[in-house]
């Protein structure tokens, strides 16, 4: 018995170099590139950034820093009614998108332009669209009711819509063509039996539509959330984080703190987001890696 | 021909209520953009819908660089060029690579890969920037195309390899049987049977990254700083800083920025939406 045991452990295993064929040897060679700029543009700054966050001192600091706690409460706002909106009016548009007429297909190309085209342009755009002096919106306001319009950038509630609505206007696009390709999906059977039974449209959309998109919705708007935690752009371009600091949301903050040459806050900062983004990380990574 | 009936009158009326609010929207920026552009300086800061005295000479002045803000124009349009074609051949070369070893080759471990790479698709792109940074001074890239390049690679090939697998999964595994029973090597294989197959999702791929690159602001303003290394979209952030901004010059330069994405948008639009909604999502 103990010959049999002992037998097991003492027949080596082949050298590696014998147990990979040659196409397996060619696949490892052709996966080395992404796993070198894994390597070196994801795992070291991600390690060297977790690392310059260790200290309690600069989560003490960010407590103590007034803009931090603004940021946040931004950031929470901006996701809760910025998403919110936008997905619920992809979800309703997808509907109109998905009808066949001729002039909606060619409104649906052009509303793919938001998305299509950068963003820089357009928010600068936007921007000087709400120069109290010189904006297009204050001189019409003018025009009609010969009074001034609002200071829109100065107020830091109103400058937050300005730039939640900049996110909309450029992200909407997307999400409704995603949302559309799932309507399109349905079966079309489904909806002319309803229509048979004389269901409303309020009905076809309770018991048809929405059931067959829920999935889809909620993993659009998680992946949503992810990106939207990522916007720089609505934020920086139109309002700069202004005024007085108190549009920033975390992603214009920790480039904030890094450009004032503070380093441990800026990692801090974002290290503040992990809880709420992590969870959304793993199930996404779920979702689309089956 | 058959008269419309009331009700499809009525259904017509409503998709134009819901359409025409879509159609303001959705352009009013953009034409906001384009009105300037053919504004001389006078009509642009007026508020009107369509300026008396329309006139490209705010092209001409971007063109022939007749203005201090304009200067290194060219050359900032071409780093923007060179940078967004870099970077698009550099992932389709590392993700093309990747997605064959995983899913071609069953390579050990590439499962492993796969989910690394969807987990930094989904870092949010403004905290990866802040370590990114330093990582790139670390290695002496600052203020180099290389580190805007690099950057752009590390952000797109992710997304890029797990859209090309799904795609090669759909490939018949006795395409790559038949091939190595007539004698084809792994790297035959690779150049004469997956690649050609593999283009349509390949165009997709490419032009998805040449437009990240090329539209990406973020870590450009980060990475590079002077002024004959920046690309066109930092240059346009850069408008901002002067208090006497030529605005009808910042948004012709804006909206020649704006046009050549567009008009790839549009030329590869049957590649793109095909090969990035349905690879976006998976319902």
């Amino acid at each position: 018995m103990a010959i049999t045991l002992s037998g097991d452990q003492a027949i080596p295993s082949p050298p590696l170099s014998a147990r990979l064929t040659t196409p397996q040897v060619w696949g490892i060679v052709l996966l080395a590139p992404y796993l070198l700029v894994f390597m070196a543009f994801v795992v070291y700054p991600v390690g060297y950034g977790l690392w310059l966050a260790r200290h309690p001192a600069s989560y003490v600091a960010l407590y103590h820093d007034p803009i931090f706690a603004r940021a946040a409460v931004n950031t929470l706002i901006f996701l809760l009614v910025g998403i919110n909106l936008k997905m619920a009016i992809a979800l309703f548009l997808s509907g109109f998108f998905a009808q066949q007429r001729t002039w909606i297909k060619w409104l649906s190309v052009l509303f793919i332009l938001p998305w299509a085209v950068p963003s820089i342009p357009t928010i600068l755009s936007v921007r000087f669209m709400l120069n109290p002096e010189w904006g297009v919106i204050n001189q019409l306001i003018f025009k009609f009711t010969a009074e001034d319009g609002p200071n829109w950038l100065n107020d830091p509630s109103v400058a937050l819509a300005m730039a939640i609505g900049v996110h909309i206007w450029k992200s909407l696009p997307f999400w409704t063509l995603i949302l559309m390709t799932g309507r399109l999906a349905i079966s079309h059977d489904l909806y002319e039996a309803a229509e048979v039974d004389g269901a409303s449209w309020s009905q076809k959309f309770r018991y048809i539509t929405w059931p067959s998109m829920q999935t889809l919705y909620i993993t659009c708007t998680l992946l949503s959330m992810i990106w939207t935690l990522g916007d720089f752009n609505s934020v920086y371009l139109l309002t700069g984080g202004g005024p007085a600091d108190l549009t920033h949301v975390l992603a214009t903050l920790g480039i904030r703190y890094l450009r004032l040459d503070q380093l441990s806050l800026a990692m801090a900062s974002i290290v503040c987001a992990l809880p709420f983004v992590l969870p959304l990380v793993y199930f996404m990574m779920k979702r689309l890696s089956r | 021909m058959k008269l419309p009936t009331l009700r499809e009158i009525g259904t017509e009326a409503k998709l134009l209520l819901i359409g025409i609010p879509v159609l303001i929207w959705t352009l009013v920026p953009i034409y906001h953009m384009f009105l300037f552009a053919i504004s001389p300086k006078e009509d642009a800061f007026s508020g009107k819908l369509w300026p008396t005295h329309p006139t490209l000479n705010n092209f001409k002045i971007v063109f022939y660089q007749e203005h201090y803000f304009l200067r290194d124009f060219w050359i900032q349009f071409f780093n923007s060029v060179v940078i967004a074609l870099s970077a698009g051949a550099l992932t389709l070369l590392i993700a093309t690579a990747a997605a064959f070893s995983i899913s071609r080759l069953r390579v050990p471990g590439g499962r492993w890969v796969m989910n690394l790479a969807l987990f930094t698709y989904f870092i949010p792109a403004a905290f990866l920037a802040v370590p990114m940074y330093r990582t790139m001074g670390n290695y002496g890239l600052l203020n180099n195309h290389w580190s805007l390049i690099l950057a752009m690679v590390t952000i797109a090939s992710p997304y890029a390899i797990w859209v090309l697998k799904q795609a090669s999964d759909k490939l018949p595994v006795e395409l790559d049987e038949a091939a190595t029973m007539d004698g084809a090597t792994t790297l035959q294989l690779f150049r004469l049977v997956y690649v050609p197959l593999m283009m349509p999702s390949l165009v997709a791929i490419g032009t998805y990254a040449i437009l990240l690159a090329w539209n990406e602001y973020l870590y450009a303003f980060l990475l590079l700083s002077k002024d004959t290394e920046i690309t066109l979209p930092v240059a346009l952030g850069n408008f901002l800083a002067a208090d006497d901004s030529p605005w009808e010059l910042l948004m012709t330069t804006g909206f020649i920025y704006a046009l050549p994405p567009a008009a790839i948008y549009y030329a590869f639009k049957r590649y793109m939406v095909g090969g990035l909604t349905a690879g976006a999502v998976k319902s």
